[in-house]
């Protein structure tokens, strides 16, 4: 945004939404750790010089950068997606108990219907279960609002205060107002080690504090204007938040809606309210039964879904189904199973891989997508980091058959402490680092082996061979997988070591550097139709309605993976550059 | 279109078409005449070579993000596949602009994008002059020229 667009309507999503909002809030200091659907927010505020804005190395250090910015005096926002939080839950617990000084916001974006994440937890349990209070926009437009309501929130309570999105906000565009930026002038912080060191005696009293603060702040969501009745006709009315109540009204223009935009903690004396004044009443809501529980504690008559709409994310299609009381119809996953890339650096690996036989432990990106037939060489993933730990359970367990895989920017994120365990431990086998020189599932975002910030800087680049060294490892190899006779070598030398090595298969993500090479000659009358080739699963190559191959030119990239694996030498490698 | 109507675009096809290319095309325009306008669609995992789908809708007020199935007035695909997975959110009398997708891949396999969004602008209450804002600023100015040619030449190669 430049300054003659102030007053402009763009057609923000509601990630750049969230941005804008914190940036129109004066926000001085922005952390996170990139993860779909919450990514484009800390890209967004990257734009703004006003804005420290940091790729921080995992989300735990992300909040706790932010928050202390905040106890320091200046406005800060962390934001990341449900599983992210759930690595920032140790300071996120007693974030609540020491309090915030200036404006500290958390954005959670949830992803209901699993879009891209390993589970669909709702961290409106997250935050109840913390103490902070919820704010939940139902679209972009009213994000951007929210975000500057939840600074004003966090200062007056001294409580960082959550504003949770989901998938179907985050990845919503729509026509938000761009505003003038306010600059707060930084709080004066003052020495309080009974508010900000955690000793038990201190913690103690604070979570008296705490608890007094929830008082206030459930007298103060009474009457706060986010939560509001709209009052139609009197015969049907709906409890609704998020994007649901968006899915009711859409449904239903012509009922009563309590739309709670302030859902925690819960305002019990307006769901009376409204309840009072319609004849039937409904609960609405995606994934957990959070507003459900809710109110009938309050012991009042309300209907809600059946237990099976827990269960992915809710549609507009969906909700006269609920309300009818059915159980939930099985959509089934029709969707095309996603692929790496054509030229992808990690297809080698996991083509060298299930070559060995090796059970390979996972982690998270665009390289789980080796567990997914043809490759199937990829065994477990769970979680940031799980592909080092689990290595080390699984060799327990299963021997030395086990490999573990994980990436450049994951392997920053948490497999740093994990291979520091393999080492200490004298667990032996192979690691492989899939160094693709990038963020790349959630859209190539640099991290601190790539040595650029999030504003394109140039900064100190962390050395992964050094860092893996460091650890304890007792091997390092650097390799470039398109090198697969090489890199088939060493994984099989390094597969029976009895040493703890590492490979860092180093080549740069597709999506990064489009190089592209020629693309290989088919040889007809040398193919034995043994379909090896497509047992790489590239997406540049096919199968035609003769029984032979072909190779779709404008995708491929010329990487003669195919040329590598072809057993009869039909795919020849093309020299033209 | 009637006051409170809402018109609803399903767009279709997979990782790496263009699709939500497409339906930015078609959300700029949208709002470069003034209408309200939502878009949904998905990031990350789903969107390597993967379905990717974007819901378009617009009007006066618009309420969900999503269009609900059997609701969609103009299904856009770029891909067979994904038109026969999605054909059933298009409601009775939609319009479905399959029969275009061969046209537009002579015209232009790279730019399959811009060619469909170039017909279905003429089913649309949008200007011609929003249309081609909503180019400008979705494309670069290299690619701007051609682009526009495209999606000029399949508004005129379209036959209501």
């Amino acid at each position: 945004m430049v300054s003659t667009d102030i007053g402009k309507i763009a057609l923000l999503s509601g990630n750049e939404a969230v941005a804008q909002g914190a940036y129109e809030a004066g926000v001085k200091v922005a952390c996170s750790y990139p993860g779909t659907p919450s990514t484009e927010i800390l890209e967004y505020l990257a734009q703004f010089p006003e804005v420290d804005s940091q790729w921080s190395v995992n989300e735990k250090v992300a909040f706790e950068v932010a928050l202390s910015s905040a106890i320091g005096g200046l406005r800060s926002l962390y934001a990341s997606k449900h599983v992210g939080v759930n690595v920032a839950m140790d300071p996120l617990m007693t974030s609540a108990y020491v309090g915030v000084n200036a404006g500290f916001v958390v954005v959670s974006c949830d992803d209901p219907g699993i879009h891209s994440s390993q589970n669909e937890q709702d961290n409106r349990l997250i935050a109840r279960m913390a103490k902070i209070p919820l704010l939940e926009p139902s679209s972009p437009a009213e994000a951007k609002e929210f975000v500057k309501t939840a600074f004003k929130l966090s200062e007056r309570f001294d409580t960082p205060v959550m504003v949770r999105l989901t998938t179907r906000i985050a990845h919503t565009r729509e026509n938000v107002k761009l505003g003038k930026r306010r600059e707060i002038p930084q709080k004066e912080f003052n020495v309080n080690v009974a508010k900000y060191v955690m000793v038990p005696r201190n913690a103690y009293n604070r979570h008296i504090a705490l608890e007094k603060r929830l008082l206030k702040l459930k007298a103060y969501a009474e009457k706060s204007p986010l939560n509001r009745i709209e009052l139609n006709s009197k015969k049907l009315g709906f409890i609704v938040d998020s994007v649901s109540y968006l899915y009711v009204k859409e449904m239903y223009p012509d009922a009563s809606f309590l739309k709670l935009g302030f859902s925690f903690p819960f305002p019990e004396e307006k769901v009376k309210e409204f309840a009072r004044q319609v004849k039937e009443l409904y609960v609405i809501e995606e994934l957990e039964p959070f507003l459900e529980e809710h109110i009938r504690m309050l012991g009042i008559k309300v209907r809600a879904r059946d237990p099976s709409f827990r269960i992915g994310e809710l549609r507009p299609e969906y909700i006269p189904n609920i309300v009818k009381g059915k159980k939930k119809t099985e959509p089934g996953w029709t969707a095309r199973k996603p692929v790496m890339c054509p030229g992808c650096p990690h297809r080698p690996v996991f083509w060298v891989l299930k070559k060995s036989k090796a059970v390979v432990t996972g982690d998270i990106g665009c390289y789980t997508l080796g567990a997914l037939p043809p490759l199937s060489s990829l065994h477990s993933c769970l979680c940031m980091g799980s592909g080092i730990t689990f290595f080390e359970g699984w060799r327990k367990a299963l021997g030395k058959n086990v490999v573990g895989v994980i990436g450049d920017s994951t392997f920053v994120h948490a497999g740093v402490p994990a291979l520091i365990n393999l080492s200490y431990n004298k667990t032996k086998g192979l690691i492989i680092i899939l160094d693709n020189g990038t963020t790349a599932m959630t859209g190539n975002q640099p991290h601190p082996a790539t040595g650029i910030t999030i504003k394109g800087t140039p900064t100190k680049r962390l050395s992964l061979e050094d860092v893996c060294r460091a650890c304890g490892a007792d091997n390092v190899d650097v390799i470039n997988p398109h090198n697969v006779k090489e890199l088939e070598a060493v994984v099989k030398k390094r597969i029976d070591e009895d040493a703890l090595s590492v490979i860092i298969a180093r080549a740069p993500c597709v999506l990064l550097e489009r190089k592209r090479a020629g693309v290989p000659e088919f040889q007809k009358e040398e193919c034995k139709k043994c379909y090896i080739c497509l047992s790489i699963d590239c997406p540049a190559i096919y199968k035609t309605e003769d029984g032979y191959i072909r190779i779709k030119r404008e995708w491929c990239t010329g990487c003669n993976l195919c040329v590598e694996v072809c057993p009869t030498g039909a795919l020849v490698k093309n020299e033209e550059q | 279109m009637k006051n409170n109507e809402t018109i609803n675009i399903l767009f279709c096809g997979i990782g790496g078409q263009g699709v939500l290319k497409a339906s930015e095309l078609c959300c700029l325009a949208a709002l470069f005449d003034g209408y309200h306008v939502k878009k949904s669609e998905v990031h990350g995992m789903a969107q390597r070579g993967g379905s990717v789908e974007s819901h378009v809708r617009f009007g006066k007020l618009v309420y969900s993000p999503l269009i609900p199935c059997g609701m969609v007035d103009y299904l856009l695909p770029l891909h067979r596949d994904e038109h026969e997975r999605l054909k059933h959110f298009l409601k009775h009398g939609g319009i479905d602009l399959l029969q275009w997708l061969e046209k537009a891949e002579t015209a232009d396999k790279k730019y399959l994008n811009t060619y469909m969004v170039g017909v279905l602008s003429r089913f649309l209450p949008i200007k011609e002059n929003s249309w081609l804002r909503a180019l400008e600023v979705a494309f670069s100015h290299k690619k701007y020229d051609y682009n526009k040619h495209l999606f000029l030449r399949a508004r005129r190669e379209v036959q209501l």
